[in-house]
């Protein structure tokens, strides 16, 4: 079957076969390899990307779900000059990774959270981000980031 | 990345559709209706079926409806459909409550509660709740449409007593009366819980005393039980009831055939169990 969907802003017509996740699609044949897959059991939220401003597992969400919709990954983040997100700019700036596997899945997760309530508190962001794992950072500076983010998108717009 | 194996996917216009497409592919077909639980048996070969059959797209059962005294929810509603309701926060917040703790934000976007209730996953939490509030399930099938209560629905750990062809088609849930206050609390320090618990209590007279008491325990068994024994020790003024938990606690136990397993050992979830039931009533009647 093919699948037509918008891909970080442009159209995009694949063909699939019905048992392929989304993640697959992504990373082996559209070849953005931002998608990181770790732990295939929805639970710690590496694989994140964006379907119609909604994080899902695209590890354990079929392909075939994202027809007609709208998909965004880490590579749709930065502006048409080249310019960081707000929310990879603040994981820079707050050392907010460290070996990175997960920080495609955070930077996602957070820019739902992000687009749904600019200025969240400290347990709004904790709740959110809840079913994202990350066993380097120790999450301070991820929570950190996030707010840092959130004042510069306030700022920003 | 572990690949699936090959399957197809239908595309159904009616539930009566749906119907007959799993009955004529039996044993290797099965409703297909969010996936987050599905993907990963079929992942892990736990179930093989070579025919999905996706109920999502089955206009009309998605959607919330409420009355003076009851919310019907689609089952192809998400968690997140639920949650963020207006009309389940208004009539039923234990409900929204309760759904914006499921899983993750992820499965909550896509995760179906129709999906969910029939998967019969031990660890559920909407189970639970739902059979302390009564909920009954709409179901239709090749002869004709069925109400089940949830503990006539789910019948064993990832088992469910819908007949081939069988579809959930909504949960129906009495809203609360005004002297019933609900709570649903849970303990968990991995990706699932080791205890859900929910109570419904009667307080004709704002907490002071409780008439009647409904508490359904599950993710520590095998599917979610209440305890006839339990609940009627629960009555009373409130300071006799608090008095009793501990003892409630353990009759809730001795009835429940705790399992030991990744959350925990048995001895452990009977320990959970009379710190939860305390904490549940406590939260019920004072809100916090």
């Amino acid at each position: 079957m093919t699948v037509e969907f918008q891909l970080n802003g442009e159209p995009v017509s694949v063909a699939i076969e019905p048992r392929h996740t989304l993640a697959e699609v992504l990373t082996r044949k559209l070849r953005l390899t931002g998608t990181k897959v770790s732990c295939e059991a929805e639970v710690c939220g590496a694989c994140t990307v964006l379907v119609d401003g909604l994080p899902v597992s695209s590890c354990t969400y079929l392909a075939y779900e994202a027809r007609g919709k709208n998909v965004v990954t880490i590579e749709g983040l930065e502006d048409k000059n080249g310019n960081l997100h707000p929310l990879q700019q603040s994981f820079i700036d707050e050392f907010a990774f460290q070996c990175g596997f997960c920080t495609s899945g955070m930077i996602l997760s957070a820019k739902a959270l992000l687009d749904e309530n600019p200025n969240p508190t400290d347990a709004e962001i904790i709740d959110h981000l809840d079913g994202n794992i990350c066993r380097c950072t120790g999450y301070l500076p991820i929570l950190k980031a996030v707010r840092t983010a959130a004042t510069a998108m306030e700022n920003y717009s | 990345m572990t690949p699936l194996n090959r399957f197809e996917i239908h595309q159904p216009a009616t539930i009566t559709e749906a119907s007959r497409m799993l009955l004529e592919h039996g044993e290797e077909g099965g409703c297909y209706a969010g996936g987050t639980e599905l993907l990963l048996a079929l992942r892990h070969r736990a179930l093989q079926y070579q025919h999905l059959v996706d109920i999502k797209v089955i206009p009309g059962l998605n959607s919330i409806q409420a009355a003076n005294d009851w919310i019907d929810i689609g089952a192809a509603c998400t968690h997140r459909d639920i949650e963020r309701s207006p009309l389940i926060r208004e009539k039923l917040p234990v409900v929204a409550e309760m759904e914006s703790h499921v899983a993750n934000v992820r499965v909550r976007a896509s995760g179906t509660i129709g999906g969910n209730l029939c998967f019969a996953e031990p660890h559920s939490d909407p189970a639970t709740l739902l059979l302390a509030l009564e909920a009954v399930v709409r179901t239709e099938g090749e002869s004709g449409a069925r109400e089940l209560r949830v503990d006539e629905l789910i019948n064993g750990a990832y088992s469910n007593s819908l007949e081939p062809g069988e579809l959930l088609t909504s949960i129906h849930i009495p809203v609360l009366l005004p002297v019933q206050r609900a709570a649903y609390v849970k303990y968990q320090i991995r990706e699932r819980p080791a205890l859900g618990l929910a109570v419904v209590l009667d307080t004709p007279d704002g907490g002071a005393t409780i008439s009647q008491a409904r508490i359904a325990i599950g993710c520590l068994c095998p599917f979610p039980r209440r305890s006839a024994a339990a609940e009627e020790m629960l009555r009373g003024s409130r300071e006799e009831v608090e008095a009793l938990i501990p003892q409630a606690a353990e009759v809730l136990a001795d009835d429940a055939e705790l399992i030991d397993d990744n959350e925990g050992a048995a001895d452990y979830k009977r320990h959970l169990l009379g710190v939860f039931l305390r904490r549940a009533v406590a939260r019920a009647l004072d809100g916090a």
